[in-house]
């Protein structure tokens, strides 16, 4: 029966090109094949994101008077909307997590050289707008926490040379954080990040299967002229094995959702003060206690400015790190940018773990 | 081929060429301006009219707050605190923090006026004590009204 689709299908199509592409499909073997995985992983989550998220919508209702109670309603009353809502929740921080280590591993391995200069700059771009859909996504609950980190965050873009007031504005739809500000994110994370983040992963992908995987520098040098490396069939034996790391994701995220429910908190409410011991999510912890430990005022210039300036310029260079490192480019090991990542990856962990622990105490103090 | 067949056909005529390319540039470029324009309009949120209420409102009552406490209160669409410091005198200020706005809150065990965001710190005066935060809180007039024990603090601008 399946025998007589595909022939129909083939008759009208021509599927020759596919099958020969998914035949001729293959994966380099090396010590380092691991990291392959975690792109792949990514993806997974981020279908799991789409799926959950669709689900939720049914439900939720995006206005400062519904959105807590709806949410509320999702995971108390919705059968096995604890299970959505939670799966949602820890899938959004895996994925962060993943995306990261992707980041990372693609980072040290040096993948990012010519030709997979678009690969990276689609990648890091992908990365931005996880971050936009998690700070987006963090609003909808309506949720103290939530109200206050949006204040900060949208005064941050407010910190803004020039641009600042008009982008507050922008993200806020008016002065403050009200309602309006909600329907915005709203809009901003089951829409406009879709579509958005659909596009680009497009582009990332097509990227990856043109180019097939890039081999590292280090592996590649070890190689003698005439020799190649062993490969691996894309299909069956390598999606496989990513689909057995899906499998791991997945029963991570059920035990995840099941014995450690996401929190929803206090209801936001925009005149009462801010609770002590207050932190955003842990990617954006790092940032954070930067801003906290920034004095007011640096070289005569306010101190969030000196922040916000700094992290848009090291976004900035992240973006371009393909066309900053020469020494990669013209085929030498790149050490420079080793360290750079190195000292990226010790800064952003013990800023990390420095926020955590200094949020406990606030919130153990009276 | 005649030059009246080269007219004709409207190949080697440059002239009109260049034109017809550049109409249909002004055409397309008009239409990106006349979608564009009204989107860019679109997302930038109308401006409210301040609340007539912001001018002055009634914070509370003196004898509700005891010395060495603070109280949010609503003035207009913004949070503002109200303080009484230990030796009873009352003071308002705007509750946003200076630094990035998020609500400040009165801390009893120190007498300053704290945000919990990013470990701003100011006196009684609105000044800056540590912290981040750049400049002093806005402060507002106070004003008590009414019979002696049960005065109503009226909060206004300064």
């Amino acid at each position: 029966m399946l025998q007589r689709v595909v022939d129909w299908l083939d008759e009208r199509l021509d599927l020759d090109d596919v099958r020969h592409f998914v035949g001729e499909k293959s994966v380099p073997v090396h010590v380092h094949k691991l990291w392959y995985y975690l792109g792949g992983v990514t993806l997974f989550l981020l279908g799991v994101q789409l799926a959950t998220g669709i689900l939720l919508l049914l439900y939720y209702r995006p206005s400062a008077e519904q959105a807590y109670e709806s949410v509320q309603f999702i995971v108390t009353t919705v059968q096995f909307g604890w299970l959505v809502r939670n799966i949602h929740a820890w899938s959004a921080n895996l994925l962060i997590a993943t995306a990261f280590a992707h980041l990372f591993s693609v980072f040290l391995l040096k993948a990012y050289r010519k030709p997979r200069e678009l690969t990276w700059v689609t990648g890091v771009v992908l990365l931005f707008l996880m971050l936009a859909f998690g700070f987006s996504g963090y609003l909808l609950p309506w949720n103290e926490l939530s109200f206050f980190a949006t204040k900060v965050g949208t005064s941050i873009a407010g910190a803004l040379p020039l641009v600042g007031g008009f982008m507050l504005r922008l993200l806020r739809g008016g002065d403050d954080v009200t309602g309006a500000t909600l329907s915005r994110f709203y809009g901003m994370h089951v829409a406009i990040l879709p579509a958005v983040t659909t596009l680009f992963v497009g582009i990332h992908l097509l990227l990856v299967q043109r180019q097939g995987m890039s081999v590292p520098p280090s592996i590649e040098r070890k190689l003698k002229p005439g020799d190649e490396l062993p490969q691996m069939k894309f299909f069956p034996n390598y999606v496989l094995r990513d689909v057995v790391l899906w499998y791991v994701a997945l029963a991570l995220l059920a035990a995840l959702a099941a014995f450690y429910p996401w929190e929803l908190g206090q209801k936001a409410d925009p005149f009462a003060p801010v609770p002590a011991g207050i932190r955003p999510e842990w990617y954006f912890l790092a940032m954070f206690q930067v801003l906290k430990l920034l004095p007011s005022h640096i070289f005569g210039i306010e101190g969030e400015l000196v922040g916000v300036i700094g992290f848009s310029l090291a976004g900035l260079v992240l973006l371009l790190v393909p066309f900053l490192d020469r020494q990669t480019a013209r085929g030498e090991p790149g050490r420079i940018f080793t360290v750079l990542a190195a000292i990226a990856l010790v800064f952003m962990v013990a800023f990390t773990v420095y926020g955590y622990i200094a949020a406990l105490q606030a919130g153990a103090a009276p | 081929m005649g030059r009246s067949d080269a007219a004709r056909l409207g190949v080697a005529d440059p002239g009109r060429r260049n034109f017809l390319d550049l109409v249909l540039q002004i055409g397309f470029v008009s239409t990106a301006v006349a979608i564009v324009y009204p989107v860019w309009r679109y997302l930038i949120p109308p401006k409210m009219a301040e609340p007539a209420s912001a001018a002055s409102v009634i914070a509370g009552n003196l004898a509700g707050l005891k010395p060495n406490s603070g109280v949010i209160f609503k003035f207009g669409s913004k949070p503002g605190l109200l303080v009484r410091t230990p030796e009873g005198d009352v003071r308002a200020f705007s509750a946003v923090c200076t630094h990035l706005s998020c609500t400040v809150q009165y801390k009893a065990d120190t007498s300053e006026i704290w945000c919990a965001c990013h470990n701003g710190v100011y006196d009684l005066g609105g000044n800056v004590v540590s912290g981040p935060p750049p400049r002093p809180l806005e402060e507002f007039k106070v004003n008590l009204r009414g019979e002696p024990g049960q005065e109503e603090i009226v909060v206004s601008r300064g």
